[in-house]
C-alpha cells in the first residue's frame, strides 16, 4: 500500500519539530534551513500550516530535469533527487507550482521531500498529528469520517 | 557539544561587533543561559554599576539544548543588572528568536556600552553589523517587526525587541521576540533602551549538534512520552494554558486581589481560562481561537486570542482585531484581580499592550493596583492621572493606563516607576505589593506559605519562576504539601531554587518540571553536552548559580533585610477562603532557610558554602 504525508494545518501549533526532524533525519544537524518541510506561521490569523511536496503524479520538477536527476521510487511513489545526476541547474525549482523543491547553496543539488523512503522523520515527530503518514488512495478518510459523524441518523436508526 | 564554543561581543559605544571563544570552563561550572550568562556578568561588571549606565552590559544567552530536538528548545535569556529592582536580572524568553540565534552559530551576545544614536544589530550566521535604527526609535516592537522583515527582504528573520516604553525609561520594560514572547522582568528592556539598542534580527542557517545524537534522540523520545501522557503538560496546559489555574487558585483563597487587600477575586471565573473559551454575548465567539507552542515545544501552552470588535477598547481600532498573543496566567491576575477588574476583553487589550510596546504586565497591574488604592485614599487625583479616575475595578483605567505606560505618557510615566517607587512618592512605601523592588505575582503567600518564602528571597526580586512551591502545595507535585504550613518549607523552597536555577540553564522551558524532575533533564543533558552530566552535578550547578546570584546581590548592596515582604502579607490576615485570619509565616521559615543553605544569620553565605560549590 503507498502511503502519502497528510497535513492538518488546524492542529498545528507551529513547534517546527517537523522541520528539527527533517534536517536531522537528512544531514544530521538539528537545522530547519535545512528541513524539506516548512511550517508558515500567519501570525496575525493565528493558524500555522505545514507545506511541503505532495509528490504529484505526473510531477513538473521531473518533467523539467534535464539530467533525469529526479527519478521515482517505485517503493514509495516519492520523486527523489539523485544527487549524482544533479548539475544544480534549479531549472526543477521554476517549474514547481508550489515551491516545494529548493535549491542548496551548501551542496550545490537541489533538495526535496523524498518520504524518508516510507517512513517520514516529520510525522512521526508532530506531537499534534498534524502531520501523519497515511493511505496514499484514502487521504479524504478522516474529513469523510467528520462529515459522516455530523450526519443525522437519528431518524432512520428510530424507524 | 550543543555549543558552537562562540560568543558574540558587541561595543555600542565604538560599534565593534568581535567573535571570542566561550569560556568553556564556565560552561562547565555554570551549564549555560541563566547560570553562564549571570557568570560573566559578575565577572565583567562592578554589581554596584547604576543599571542604565554604559558601564552595565547586556547579556543574551542560549544554553546548550536551545535549538536542539529536546521539547521546549527553544529558550534563551537576557541577563543584566534590572532597571528596577538594582538586583540580578535574568528574564526568560521563547518564541523562535533564542533557537535562530543559536542556529546563526552564536551561543550568546554580550552588549556593553551606549551607542550614540539608535541602533539594532542584524546577524546573518556570520555576518554581524550593527545599522542606524533613527526611524525605528518611536515605533513599537510590532511596527518595528514589520518594517524590519519588510527592510531586509527576508521573512525568516526572528525578531528580539524593544517598545516604546523601554525608549521612554518605563522601569519594567521587556524585551518582546516573535511580537509576543517577552523576556519579562527586572526591566531587562529598560536597559536595552538605555544602550540606545532597538533591536536584535537573527537568522540562522548553520543548526546545532549533541555530542551524541542516537543517545540523545532515545532520550528526548522518551522525555517527550512523559509530557504527552501527563495530565498537566499534556491535557491541562494545551487546553487553557497556564490559565488553568485562575479558578483552582482563586478557590485555595490565594489569589491576591485589588494590591491584596484580598486572597479571593469574586471575578475570578469571568477572567480564566475556562472565560476564554466561553462564546461571547456580543458576537458569539470566543477569546480563544488557538492555542501556540514556542520553538521546539510539544505542550503549546500558548494562547492566541482575538478581541471583540465592539469592545471599546478597539472599537474603529482594526490594528487590534487580529489575532495576537492572549491572556496568560499571571498577566490576568495583574491586569485582572490586582486592580479588580473582570472585563476579559479589557485585559485582552491591555496584554496586547504589554506586548505592543514590551512591557511587563504583572509589575504593570500590580502597580496600577497599588496606585487605585492611593487614588481610594485621595492622594493621587484628577488631575495626577489627567482626568481619569483610577478606581478598582474599572476597565477604563486599565486600558487607557496601559496605553499611557506603553508610550511613557502622562501618568504612565509615574506608572512606570513601578509601585515601590510610586507609594514612596506618595508617602505610603507600605502599599508596595513588592519584594527588593520587583512586584510579586499571583500567588498570595497568605493561602500559600512558601511562596512567601519564595518571594522574599528571589534573588531577582518578588518572582514565581525561581521557586514554584505552589506545584508541590497547591497540585502536589511531585508530592503534595499542606499551602497553611510553614514546616518544611525552607527546605522546599531551596530544592525547588536550586532545581529551577539548573533547568533555566538548559535551553529548555520551566514548565517541563509539571511532568519532569531533574533526573529527566539529566540524560538530555549529558547526551548532548561535553563530559559526564550526572544527577548530582546538574543539582550542584544549580545550588552554585543561586549562591552566585546571591553574592552579586550582596556586592550590589542588599542583605539580609531585604528578604523580607510587604507588610501587608505579614500582618493583615486573609478576610476569606481557607486562609481566612492568617498571615505569612515568613519568620518561622527564614532562619531555618538560610541554615540549610549554608549562609550565616544574615544570609551571607560562610566561607565554607562558597569553597563548598568552588565560588
Amino acid at each position: 500500500m503507498m502511503r502519502s504525508l497528510s497535513i492538518t494545518p488546524a492542529k498545528c501549533t507551529g513547534c517546527l519539530q517537523c522541520e528539527m526532524a527533517c534536517s536531522f533525519e537528512k544531514e544530521g544537524v538539528f537545522n530547519p534551513a535545512r528541513s524539506r518541510i516548512k511550517v508558515f506561521l500567519f501570525e496575525h490569523e493565528g493558524r500555522n500550516v505545514p507545506y511541503t511536496c505532495t509528490q504529484c503524479a505526473d510531477a513538473w520538477c521531473k518533467n523539467a530535469c534535464p539530467t533525469e536527476a529526479i527519478q521515482i521510487n517505485a517503493v514509495t511513489g516519492a520523486k527523489e533527487v539523485i544527487n549524482s545526476l544533479c548539475v544544480g541547474c534549479k531549472v526543477c525549482t521554476i517549474a514547481c507550482p508550489f515551491g516545494t523543491v529548493n535549491y542548496s547553496h551548501a551542496t550545490g543539488k537541489v533538495i526535496k521531500c523524498d518520504l524518508c523512503g516510507g517512513d517520514p522523520a516529520c510525522a512521526k515527530a508532530c506531537p499534534t498529528e498534524a502531520i501523519t503518514f497515511i493511505d496514499a488512495d484514502w487521504t479524504g478518510y478522516q474529513k469523510m469520517r467528520g462529515w459522516a459523524e455530523r450526519t443525522d441518523t437519528q431518524s432512520s436508526a428510530q424507524a | 557539544m550543543g555549543w558552537h564554543k562562540k560568543v558574540l561581543r558587541v561595543n555600542l559605544t565604538d560599534g565593534s561587533c568581535t567573535a571570542e571563544a566561550l569560556n568553556m570552563q564556565w560552561a562547565a561550572e555554570y551549564l549555560g543561559q541563566r547560570g553562564l550568562a549571570t557568570k560573566y556578568l559578575l565577572e565583567e561588571i562592578d554589581p554596584q554599576v547604576d543599571p542604565l549606565s554604559p558601564e552595565n552590559k547586556l547579556i543574551f544567552a542560549t544554553g546548550p539544548l536551545t535549538g536542539t530536538m529536546a521539547s521546549t528548545s527553544g529558550r534563551y535569556s537576557v541577563v543584566t543588572k534590572g532597571a528596577l529592582t538594582g538586583a540580578i536580572a535574568c528574564s526568560n524568553s521563547g518564541g523562535y528568536f533564542g533557537a535562530e540565534l543559536k542556529f546563526a552559530g552564536w551561543d550568546m551576545i554580550i552588549f556593553e556600552g551606549r551607542a550614540l544614536s539608535p541602533v539594532y544589530l542584524l546577524i546573518q550566521d556570520d555576518r554581524v553589523e550593527l545599522l542606524p535604527a533613527d526611524d525605528l526609535w518611536g515605533k513599537s516592537v510590532w511596527e518595528t517587526d514589520e518594517i524590519l522583515h519588510r527592510r531586509h527582504q527576508d521573512p525568516q528573520l526572528r525578531i528580539s525587541a524593544i517598545g516604546q516604553s523601554g525608549e521612554a525609561g518605563v522601569l519594567f520594560a521587556c524585551v518582546v521576540n516573535d511580537l509576543h514572547r517577552a523576556a519579562g522582568r527586572s526591566g531587562v528592556g529598560t536597559v536595552m533602551g538605555s544602550k540606545n539598542l532597538k533591536a536584535i534580527a537573527v537568522r540562522g542557517t548553520r543548526g546545532v549538534q549533541v555530542k551524541d545524537p542516537i543517545r540523545f534522540m532515545n532520550a528526548v523520545n522518551e522525555k517527550k512520552r512523559i509530557l504527552a501522557e501527563n495530565a498537566v503538560t499534556g491535557q491541562g496546559l494545551p487546553t487553557y494554558g497556564t490559565q488553568v489555574l485562575m479558578n483552582v487558585i482563586n478557590e485555595v483563597g490565594a489569589l491576591p486581589s485589588k494590591n491584596a487587600n484580598d486572597v479571593q477575586f469574586d471575578g475570578a471565573s469571568r477572567i480564566s481560562g475556562e472565560a476564554m473559551h466561553q462564546p461571547r454575548a456580543s458576537d458569539g465567539k470566543p477569546n480563544l481561537i488557538a492555542n501556540k507552542a514556542c520553538f521546539g515545544c510539544t505542550i503549546a501552552c500558548g494562547r492566541i486570542s482575538k478581541m471583540d470588535q465592539t469592545h471599546f477598547a478597539v472599537v474603529n481600532r482594526p490594528e487590534y482585531w487580529g489575532a495576537s498573543g492572549g491572556l496568560e496566567y499571571e498577566a490576568a491576575w495583574a491586569l485582572g484581580a490586582a486592580t479588580g477588574v473582570d472585563d476579559l476583553e479589557a485585559l485582552t487589550f491591555a496584554n496586547f499592550v504589554c506586548n505592543e510596546q514590551a512591557f511587563d504586565p504583572i509589575t504593570f497591574g500590580s502597580t496600577l493596583g497599588a496606585a487605585m488604592e492611593l487614588y481610594g485614599m485621595g492622594l493621587i487625583t484628577d488631575a495626577d492621572t489627567g482626568g481619569i479616575a483610577l478606581n478598582f475595578g474599572s476597565a477604563e483605567a486599565l486600558t487607557k493606563m496601559a496605553e499611557l505606560v506603553g508610550r511613557g505618557e502622562g501618568f504612565g510615566k509615574v506608572l512606570g516607576l513601578g509601585s515601590k517607587r510610586l507609594c514612596e512618592k506618595y508617602g505610603h512605601p507600605e502599599l508596595s505589593m513588592s519584594v527588593k523592588g520587583q512586584e510579586f505575582p499571583a500567588y498570595d503567600p497568605r493561602g500559600i506559605q512558601g511562596m512567601g518564602l519564595t518571594y522574599a528571597t528571589s534573588n531577582r526580586g518578588a518572582c514565581h519562576l525561581r521557586s514554584y512551591t505552589v506545584a508541590s502545595e497547591i497540585l502536589g507535585i511531585p508530592e503534595k504539601t499542606d499551602p497553611l504550613a510553614t514546616e518544611g518549607k525552607a527546605g522546599l523552597v531551596k530544592a525547588f531554587q536550586d532545581a529551577t536555577a539548573a533547568v533555566d540553564s538548559t535551553g529548555l522551558c520551566l514548565f517541563t518540571t509539571f511532568a519532569w524532575s531533574l533526573d529527566d533533564f539529566q540524560p538530555q543533558v549529558d547526551a548532548a553536552c561535553d563530559g559526564e552530566w550526572s544527577l548530582e552535578r546538574l543539582s550542584e550547578v544549580g545550588e552554585r548559580i543561586w549562591n552566585m546570584e546571591r553574592q552579586f546581590n550582596l556586592a550590589a548592596g542588599f542583605t539580609g533585610k531585604d528578604d523580607t515582604l510587604p507588610k501587608r502579607l505579614l500582618k493583615d490576615a486573609a478576610k476569606s477562603g481557607p486562609a481566612k485570619g492568617r498571615v505569612n509565616g515568613l519568620e518561622q521559615m527564614l532562619p531555618e532557610y538560610y541554615q540549610l543553605r549554608g549562609w550565616d544569620e544574615s544570609g551571607v553565605p560562610t566561607r565554607e558554602t562558597l569553597s563548598r560549590l568552588g565560588l
